[in-house]
C-alpha cells in the first residue's frame, strides 16, 4: 500500500487565512495513522494565485486532491475516506 | 483566544480587499464594490437570510476596516464616501472597538432557563437553593421569575436532572469588567468608560460582531506618501507567521516599511528597570524582616520591648508588573487601589518607540500588536503613531502577495536577549526580572495568567491586605490567557505559538545582570 501524502500549505496566504491552526496535524496524523500517512508542510502550493482564490485558503493537498478552506476536521475526514477506498 | 471560525476568516478577507482597493486605480469605487465582489448576484447565501443582508453586514465590517464607528453609520453613506473620508482623516479616534449590531441580534438574552427536562421532583432543590425567591412551581414544573433572578446559577448547580441552563451571551461572559451588555433593544453595546480594551469580546463573539477599528488606511497612506515608516514588532510575533523573525523583517520591508525594530529590544530595558525597581522596593521589606528577626532574637515580647505587632506597616510587600496594556487600563478604570504596588517601569513598546523617535524624529511609527489594548496605550503615547495588529499585517502580506518563506533573512540593529523575546507568554516577564537580578532567589513570582472576574477579585484582595498569596513578591499580570500569544488578534493557537517562540529564543543570548 502506498503512503497517503498530506501537504499543508505554509504559504503566507494559507497561513494567514487559517492555516496556522493546521499545524496541529503534525501531531495528530502520526499518532493516529502511524506510517500510513505522511504529513509535511510545504512552501506555497500556488493554489491561491489561480484567479486570486485567496478567499478559499487555506489549502491542503491530499495526494492529488485539493481541500479548500481546510480545517483539521476536513483533512482528517478526507484521510478516512481515502483509507476506506484503499 | 483564537476562535478560528468563519467570522475571523471574513474579517481578514475584508481587510485584504480593502488593502487591494487602496493599491488599485480607484480606491473609492473598489471599496464600494467589496460587498458585491464577496456576495455576487446569484451566489448561494452562506449565513444570513438573503444576499442583501449579507452585503449590508459586509458593508458594516468594511466600515470598521476603514477605521470608522459602525454604530454611527446611518446607512445612507456609501462605502466610496467612507473610503474618501478615511483618506482625508488626519487623526485617529480614541475608541478602538465597534459593535456590528446587525450581526448580534440573533443572540438570546443572558438568562437562566428551565428546560423541559424538569421532572417536577418532590425535593425541589432549585427552590430551596434560590436565595432570591425567584423560582416557583407552575403546573408541576419549576418556573423562573426573571425580575427576581440574579443569575447566580445556584439552581443550575442544584438540579439533579441538569434541567436548568444558563443561556450565555458570549461577549458579556467574556468581558472581565462588565463593559459590554445587550441593552433593552437586544443589541450589544460597549460602555467605553468601563472598557479596558482587552479585546476578549472580539474573540468571543461567534458572529464576529465586535470589530477593532483598523488604522490600516492611515498606515498605508503614510507609506504611500514616501514618509519614513517604521514597524516595531511585539515579541509575541515570533510564532505567528511562517518563517523566522529575520525573514519576517524582510517581508515587512517588502510591504512598504522602511525599517523594522524588535520590541524585545525595549523589553530588555523594561526587564532591567523593573529588576532595579524591584530591588529598591523590596529593600524595605528586607530591612523590616531583619529588624523583626533581631527583635525576636532579643526575646520578643520582653517586659520593656515595644509591641511590634501594632506598629503600622507601610512597606509594600509586593510589586506587580506594568507592561500589559489591558492590565494598565484595568488599574486606571477599576482597580486604583493596586496602583501603589504597580511598577513604574514603562512598557517595551514605550522604550522601543522612544529609541526609534530619537533616531528618526520625523518617522511614522507603527506598533505591530497582538491585541487591541495596545491601541489604547499608543493613543496616550506621542511616540507611537499607529497600531497594526497581526491579522492586519497578515492581510497586508496576502494583498501584496508577499511570501515570507521566500524572503531572505534581514538583520535587526540590536539582537535582543532570550528573556526579552519570551515576554509574550505568561511567566516570561517575571522570569526576565528574575534573570536580570544577581540574587535570583529574591524573586517569588505569582503569575496572573489572564484577567477574569476571579483573578480581578484576587488582585483586589492582595491590594486590600497588602500581602500576596504564598508571600510572593512579584506579581506578573497578563490580561490574556497564555499572555500576549493569547491576544485577540493572534493567528496561531497559543500552545504552538509558545513552542515556536521558545525554539527561536533558546538560541538567543541571556539577559545581562543589573548592577
Amino acid at each position: 500500500m502506498t503512503k497517503i501524502s498530506v501537504k499543508v500549505c505554509l504559504g503566507t496566504t494559507c497561513f494567514v487565512m487559517g492555516g496556522s491552526n493546521l499545524q496541529e496535524l503534525n501531531n495528530i496524523i502520526p499518532r493516529k495513522y502511524g506510517d500510513k500517512v505522511e504529513v509535511t508542510g510545504s512552501n506555497c502550493l500556488g493554489l491561491c494565485s489561480i484567479n486570486w482564490e485567496y478567499s478559499k485558503a487555506p489549502y491542503v493537498k491530499i495526494d492529488d486532491d485539493v481541500i479548500t478552506e481546510a480545517t483539521v476536521e476536513k483533512v482528517l475526514d478526507a484521510i478516512e475516506k481515502k483509507l476506506g477506498n484503499n | 483566544m483564537n476562535n478560528a471560525g468563519q467570522a475571523i476568516h471574513l474579517k481578514k478577507e475584508i481587510l485584504v480587499r480593502i488593502i487591494r482597493a487602496f493599491f488599485s486605480d480607484d480606491f473609492e469605487e473598489q471599496t464600494r464594490l467589496i460587498p458585491y465582489d464577496m456576495r455576487p448576484k446569484g451566489m448561494e447565501v452562506p449565513y444570513r437570510c438573503c444576499v442583501y443582508k449579507e452585503r449590508a453586514i459586509i458593508k458594516d465590517r468594511t466600515i470598521a476596516g476603514l477605521g470608522f464607528q459602525i454604530e454611527d453609520d446611518d446607512e445612507t453613506v456609501s462605502l466610496a464616501k467612507y473610503a474618501k473620508r478615511a483618506l482625508e482623516r488626519t487623526k485617529i479616534d480614541e475608541k478602538n472597538l465597534t459593535v456590528l449590531q446587525a450581526a448580534c441580534k440573533g443572540c438570546a438574552t443572558n438568562r437562566i432557563f428551565i428546560t423541559d427536562l424538569c421532572q417536577g421532583c418532590i425535593a425541589r432543590p432549585c427552590i430551596s437553593n434560590c436565595k432570591f425567591g425567584a423560582i416557583s412551581i407552575v403546573n408541576g414544573k419549576s418556573v423562573i421569575d426573571d425580575s427576581k433572578c440574579k443569575k447566580c446559577q445556584m439552581c443550575v448547580a442544584a438540579c439533579p436532572y441538569k434541567a436548568i441552563v444558563k443561556i450565555s451571551v458570549p461577549c458579556e461572559d467574556s468581558c472581565p469588567v462588565g463593559a459590554i451588555k445587550k441593552d433593552e433593544t437586544g443589541f450589544a453595546s460597549i460602555d467605553y468608560s468601563k472598557c479596558i480594551n482587552c479585546g476578549k469580546c472580539t474573540a468571543a463573539c461567534p458572529f464576529g460582531a465586535v470589530h477593532e477599528k483598523s488604522q490600516i488606511i492611515d498606515i498605508l497612506k503614510a507609506i504611500k506618501s514616501k514618509k519614513k515608516v517604521i514597524a516595531m514588532v511585539a515579541p509575541s510575533i515570533a510564532g505567528q507567521f511562517p518563517g523566522n523573525i529575520y525573514q519576517l523583517k524582510t517581508a515587512i520591508e517588502k510591504a512598504g516599511f522602511d525599517e523594522v525594530y524588535e520590541v524585545a529590544q525595549g523589553a530588555d530595558i523594561t526587564a532591567a528597570n523593573e529588576a532595579k525597581e524591584f530591588t529598591e522596593r523590596m529593600q524595605g521589606v528586607k530591612e523590616k524582616n531583619s529588624e523583626w528577626l533581631g527583635w525576636v532574637n532579643e526575646g520578643g515580647y520582653g517586659e520593656n520591648s515595644e509591641n511590634k505587632e501594632t506598629e503600622k506597616d507601610d512597606i509594600l510587600h509586593f510589586m506587580t508588573t506594568s507592561c500589559c496594556a489591558g492590565y494598565n487600563q484595568l488599574i486606571k478604570k477599576h482597580l486604583p487601589e493596586i496602583k501603589p504596588y504597580v511598577s513604574e517601569t514603562k512598557t517595551p513598546m514605550y522604550y522601543t518607540a522612544e529609541i526609534v523617535k530619537k533616531e528618526f524624529p520625523d518617522a511614522v511609527t507603527v506598533f505591530v500588536s497582538p491585541c487591541v489594548a495596545k491601541r489604547a496605550e499608543s493613543y496616550d503615547n506621542p511616540n507611537v503613531d499607529y497600531v497594526m495588529n497581526y491579522e492586519e499585517l497578515g492581510a497586508l502580506f496576502v494583498a501584496r502577495k508577499i511570501e515570507i518563506l521566500d524572503c531572505e533573512e534581514g538583520k535587526y540593529k540590536v539582537e535582543s536577549s532570550k528573556q526579552a523575546r519570551n515576554f509574550g507568554f505568561s511567566g516570561g516577564v517575571a522570569e526576565s526580572v528574575k534573570s536580570a537580578l544577581k540574587d535570583e532567589n529574591s524573586v517569588k513570582p505569582f503569575v496572573i495568567n489572564g484577567l477574569n472576574k476571579e483573578s480581578i477579585r484576587q488582585l483586589k484582595k492582595f491590594a486590600k491586605e497588602g500581602i500576596c498569596e504564598g508571600d510572593c513578591n512579584l506579581i506578573e499580570v497578563m490580561c490574556c490567557e497564555g499572555g500576549c500569544i493569547g491576544g485577540n488578534a493572534t493567528m496561531n493557537n497559543p500552545k504552538t505559538a509558545k513552542k515556536l517562540i521558545e525554539q527561536f529564543s533558546n538560541n538567543s543570548r541571556d539577559i545581562e545582570k543589573i548592577e
